[in-house]
């Protein structure tokens, strides 16, 4: 692949972004074709980190596979595991105790927020600006100590389980929740501050990497790409799951379909998800943190399909079971798949630190592209 | 639209098409020389199908199973096609000038699984390397170099 880097017959030059590049946030390689400074093409080539997690899932049981999702889209860990613990619980008909759901989806939230921290840090830091990158993992670090308490680890987590959560929540919990919520509050505004305002840094954002809302449903775009082009996509409003029906919270819809419409969505977001959290928090029931399940799961003959909302769009799990212990095909429909399949049309005819621009905005995890 | 207006609708657009109402949504299974008309027609008029969130091939071990799951954005109804393709020599028309998506998930599948998309504009391996042999989603696929089972 590497021996593309030259120039075409037409005296356009083709140069390599990646795989070992620090605006592609990982492994992720894509071949440039540019007439100057203009992009002409962004062909992506894939796989630098793909494990085959599909087939390694073929012959794991609907206990194990769970952990291997973690390493998927290792930001949105809790909610991949939510997903596949969502399918599981349909395919057997598991009634999840109360507890359980509750703990889930502040789970989900927490998890929401310090993604979507980490994203505004990167992105910031590809535009130039440091400052952010320390204020928000400074607030990260407050979310992953809360979940080190309960689950144990601080990003693959593996805490959600068929049935439930897999252990009682660690007694500071709420406390420390709470907290984080009046420290939050106080940092959000403080991140708009800093940078939301910036004249340098709205010149770089606004009108670059636009995409209609037609094209982001042929590009079957979703999450924040897709509601900052007017699209109403959140999987959480169209097929809720545990208690999201129950809480109250705006789905952010913005029109501007430009890198700014993105990372304004992705701001708001984040207060959206304080507030889904401020209503749960106080209100979690007591009781069981897991129902009672088989010690070998088997789903029945059959094929089974769950959406979730993940931090960077709509995640599918597809199994299709024969009725034994394993599935016999599973399919992870990955948001960040779909959405890097939009960037060759975002970023045709702009500049090349545009397309830094754009690819920040996009919030790409390879490991999630890849699988 | 409801599992039943859906039913009536395409059974208006294909009368062949065998529609199977058990899961959660309609499964509706065409044959592979009428699949790309009934997919155009799918994304007009009413049923307005226009976003693909799911695009893959279930291997069979007799033969693979092409699996669309459709979606619409404005009546939020879903649909899944399936499309049963011959294992050793699957071919299929590409969907990818319908919905852009499709165009990076089928060379994921034609990598994958080795079924041939006709008319796709750029059908190239996409995650594996350049010079890999074999299809490693398939049932029957050993490398006992890079265990991937258990």
């Amino acid at each position: 692949m590497f021996e593309e880097i030259g120039t075409t017959e037409e005296g356009d030059l083709i140069i390599n972004v990646g795989p070992q590049h620090p605006a592609t946030h990982g492994v992720l390689h894509l071949v440039l074709t540019l007439n100057g400074e203009i992009i002409k093409k962004v062909e992506p080539h894939l796989g630098y980190i793909h494990r085959s997690i599909e087939k390694m899932c073929e012959s794991l049981s609907y206990r194990q596979f769970i952990y291997v999702t973690s390493r998927m889209d290792y930001l949105s860990a809790h909610i991949n595991n939510h997903a596949c613990a969502l399918i599981v619980e349909k395919g057997l008909n598991v009634e999840v105790p109360q507890r359980a759901q509750y703990i889930r989806v502040i789970m989900d939230e927490l998890t929401r927020i310090a993604s979507h921290e980490l994203w505004w840090s990167a992105m910031s830091m590809d535009l130039g600006a440091f400052t952010p990158y320390f204020l928000a993992f400074r607030e990260r670090e407050k979310i992953n100590e809360i979940m080190e308490e309960t689950c144990g680890a601080r990003l693959t987590m593996n805490y959600m389980v068929p049935g439930g959560v897999m252990t009682e929540l660690h007694p500071d919990f709420q406390e420390k929740v709470k907290s984080f919520i009046v420290d939050f509050k106080k940092t959000l505004h403080e991140y708009d501050e800093l940078i939301t305002g910036n004249v340098i840094f709205q010149n770089r954002m606004k009108g670059v990497g636009y995409i209609s809302k037609e094209d982001v449903i042929t590009y079957g775009c979703t999450g924040p790409v897709a509601r900052a082009s007017g699209l109403r996509s959140d999987i959480r409003k169209i097929a809720p799951y545990d208690v999201y029906d129950k809480v109250e919270f705006d789905e952010i819809i913005e029109t501007g379909g430009d890198c700014f419409a993105r990372y304004q969505v992705r701001i708001k977001e984040m207060s959206q998800s304080i507030r889904i959290i401020e209503q749960l928090i106080d209100n979690i029931p007591e009781g069981d943190f897991q129902a009672k399940t088989k010690a070998v799961l088997k789903l029945p003959k059959g094929e089974f399909y769950q959406r979730v909302e993940t931090a960077r769009g709509e995640l599918g799990v597809y199994i299709v079971s024969e009725g034994a212990a394993q599935p016999y095909k599973i399919k992870f429909r990955s948001p960040g798949f779909s959405n890097l399949s939009a960037l060759d049309h975002m970023v045709r005819g702009h500049k090349i630190g545009d397309f830094i621009a754009a690819m920040g905005t996009l919030d790409l995890v390879i490991p999630d592209i890849d699988r | 639209m409801t599992k039943e207006e859906l039913k009536i609708k395409i059974t208006e657009i294909h009368p062949e098409a065998i529609i199977d109402e058990s899961g959660e949504w309609l499964n509706v299974s065409v044959e592979a020389a009428a699949f790309r008309s009934f997919a155009e027609q799918v994304r007009m008029d009413e049923l307005d199908l226009d976003y693909v969130f799911c695009l893959t091939c279930v291997d069979w071990k007799t033969h693979l199973t092409m699996v669309y799951h459709l979606s619409s954005t404005t009546h939020r109804h879903n649909i899944v096609i399936k499309v049963k393709l011959d294992r050793n020599k699957p071919e299929i028309e590409t969907i990818c000038d319908i919905w852009r998506t499709a165009e990076l998930h089928e060379r994921e599948v034609f990598e994958m699984y080795g079924v041939v998309f006709l008319h796709h504009p750029d059908l190239r391996l996409l995650i594996l390397p350049d010079d890999f042999v074999g299809y490693p989603m398939r049932k029957d696929f050993e490398d006992p170099i890079n265990m991937i089972k258990l």
